[in-house]
């Protein structure tokens, strides 16, 4: 609560008199992430609210407030008159048409209706489980792959020339443009899927292990060594351990990377989870559908990244310190 | 105890499209078990380039180093190190990092335990064991750093400019900490440092190194490190003695300093 309050300013940067463009002194306020949050949630309610009165509804009104003046609150005449929600929808000028967008009590109901009957033979729960799934079997073999080979490469100027070549070629290469050929050789579903999820994450893992192994200090390894330690056990009790942050910034960047190309890919190759669940609910305009797996989406994706740093604040606490 | 022999060690550095430099040439001394060597000279004189050697991980291009009648080839547990900073390992606490020698040579942890509690009373850093390293100041950092040298029991300890990071204050008491483990173990020490009062403070014997080609330029044996464990180090260091041969090396590194620069330009 204390924390929502600090947009009065206070903390070590209180008494800062320079402040524009001090990059410490400036931060996230909570405060203003929740008005932001607030703010998107009722330009949604308003911009699918339908406005107006139905112009029955208005020449009641008017007659009645000439009748009764002064006499008769606003509200009461509004009760009175018989209020708009009855009315039927296509007498109401709208921002963002029912065909254009769902209200977020529609997507509220929408969002119930999936969590208990489903939608496209699974309920919300299974077509996000089975999305999630795919996601932690692709990362789950594109660390195992990638770490070994990074730090090779990080280790070996042999090994590093040897995997440079492949590493450099396939890097650039969008996963998505390669899920075709994936849905030819393997496909569609789990097999192209998982497999695009590992060439989605396994540079990236490549990558960040070379720059961990790159980043070690030689008097850490020359004080290893001095203290009697032998290579396996300067490269499991040093070079390991020091690579962590480094590794831990490769994994998450590599979660975000997977989860948006898992989505885009179940958009075609896919008959289940999130990105098949939304692509389906087009067809069937069920525009309510296709909001909640959006929101499901992006709530799933900011869970695994916080999910990541309550790790990584556990695992590695040295981190930006010293 | 151990001897410790360099025999005309010379080490030459190839530089693409320029000189070869030499940061060593033709250097040689014999240091006797239990001695404190101070290593002082301006940047570029080979010293820290000799501490490497010593410590086995560069190979000089000529000549030999022995321990003990050993030749030096590799780094090793005999010879344990204390840089400047950051070579403490940060995923490790305090008692981790100092059994780490031990415990790579196979050792268990109920081995180490009444060890590292030993040395941590050694050092002054009882009841810290438990800490993590990014916990402590710099100047607690380098009493872990001596502690995990130490627990190795190694016959020769090298020190690259282990107070260099340290604010004034600190770097008095940690000299002082030095001299007290010197005297308690009987280790040799070998000392690379900038400042001229504490290669004087520290060493019973001094190099003053001078560079183009790296050479030791004067060889001092001298008294204030046995003087200083007895009297107060701000009374001996203010000794007109101590004052003196302060003037003296000082007035040598600027000589040397002015030839570079006039060499320079």
């Amino acid at each position: 609560m204390t924390a929502l309050f600090s947009r009065f300013g206070g903390g070590p940067d209180a008494r800062k008199t320079v402040t524009f463009g001090d990059a410490a002194a400036v931060r996230s306020l909570p405060f203003w992430s929740l008005v932001s949050l607030i703010g998107i949630i009722v330009l949604w309610w308003a911009g699918t609210k339908p406005w107006g009165f139905p112009s029955d509804f208005q020449q009641a009104y008017e007659a009645k407030a000439a009748a009764e003046g002064d006499n008769i609150t606003t509200r009461q005449m509004l009760i009175e008159c018989g209020a708009a929600p009855d009315c039927d929808d296509s007498m109401y000028s709208q921002f963002l048409g029912p065909r254009t967008m769902a209200s977020p009590i529609d997507t509220w109901r929408g969002f119930n209706v999936l969590r208990t009957d489903g939608f496209a033979d699974h309920t919300l729960w299974e077509h996000s489980w089975i999305s999630l799934w795919r996601v932690i079997r692709g990362m789950f073999f594109g660390i195992l792959f990638g770490v070994p080979v990074g730090m090779a490469m990080g280790l070996s100027s042999r090994l590093r020339g040897l995997f440079d070549t492949p590493v450099e070629l396939f890097r650039p290469i969008p996963p998505l443009g390669i899920l075709p050929l994936f849905i030819l050789w393997f496909g569609i579903g789990d097999p192209s899927a998982v497999r695009l999820l590992i060439f989605a994450s396994v540079w990236i893992m490549i990558i960040s292990a070379r720059a961990g192994v790159g980043t070690v200090k030689l008097s850490k390894i020359r004080a290893a060594y001095s203290l009697g330690a032998s290579k396996p056990q300067v490269l499991r009790r040093v070079i390991l351990p020091n690579a962590l942050p480094e590794l831990f910034t490769g994994i998450r960047v590599a979660l975000g990377v997977s989860w948006g190309t898992l989505v885009a890919a179940e958009l075609v190759g896919a008959e289940a989870g999130l990105g098949s669940m939304i692509f389906r609910a087009r067809n069937f305009f069920r525009l309510d559908v296709m909001l909640v797996g959006i929101i499901v989406i992006a709530v799933i994706g900011v869970l695994m990244d916080v999910f990541m740093r309550f790790l990584e604040a556990r695992l590695i606490p040295w981190r930006g310190k010293g | 105890m151990k001897e410790l022999k360099v025999s005309s060690v010379g080490m030459v550095y190839n530089v693409p499209k320029s000189d070869d430099v030499i940061a060593l040439n033709d250097v040689s001394f014999e240091l006797e078990a239990g001695r404190l060597l101070t290593l002082l000279g301006p940047s570029g004189c080979g010293k820290t380039t000799l501490l490497n050697i010593l410590a086995g991980f560069l190979a000089p291009t000529s000549g030999t180093v022995e321990l003990g009648g050993q030749q030096i080839t590799k780094p090793g547990p005999d010879r344990g190190m204390v840089f400047q900073q950051g070579a403490l390992f940060e995923w490790l606490s305090v008692e981790q990092n100092i059994a780490f020698g031990p415990k790579m040579n196979g050792a268990s942890k109920s081995e180490t335990k009444p060890m590292v509690e030993e040395l941590l009373h050694t050092v002054g850093l009882a009841g810290f064991g438990d800490k993590q390293i990014y916990e402590l100041s710099g100047g607690m950092q380098q009493r872990v750093a001596l502690a995990r040298c130490l627990a190795n029991d190694p016959d020769v300890i090298l020190m690259d400019e282990p107070l260099g990071a340290l604010d004034a204050l600190t770097r008095e008491k940690m000299q002082g900490l030095i001299l007290k483990l010197w005297q308690e173990t009987g280790k040799t020490v070998i000392l690379v440092t900038h400042s001229v009062e504490e290669a004087l403070y520290l060493g019973d014997r001094l190099f003053v190194m001078a560079p183009r080609p790296g050479r030791i330029e004067r060889d001092y044996n001298l008294p204030f490190a046995e003087i200083g464990l007895k009297v107060e180090p701000r009374e001996l260091k203010a000794s007109p003695d101590f004052i003196e041969r302060r003037e003296e090396i000082l007035s040598l590194i600027w000589e040397m300093e002015e030839q570079i620069m006039g060499h320079g330009s």
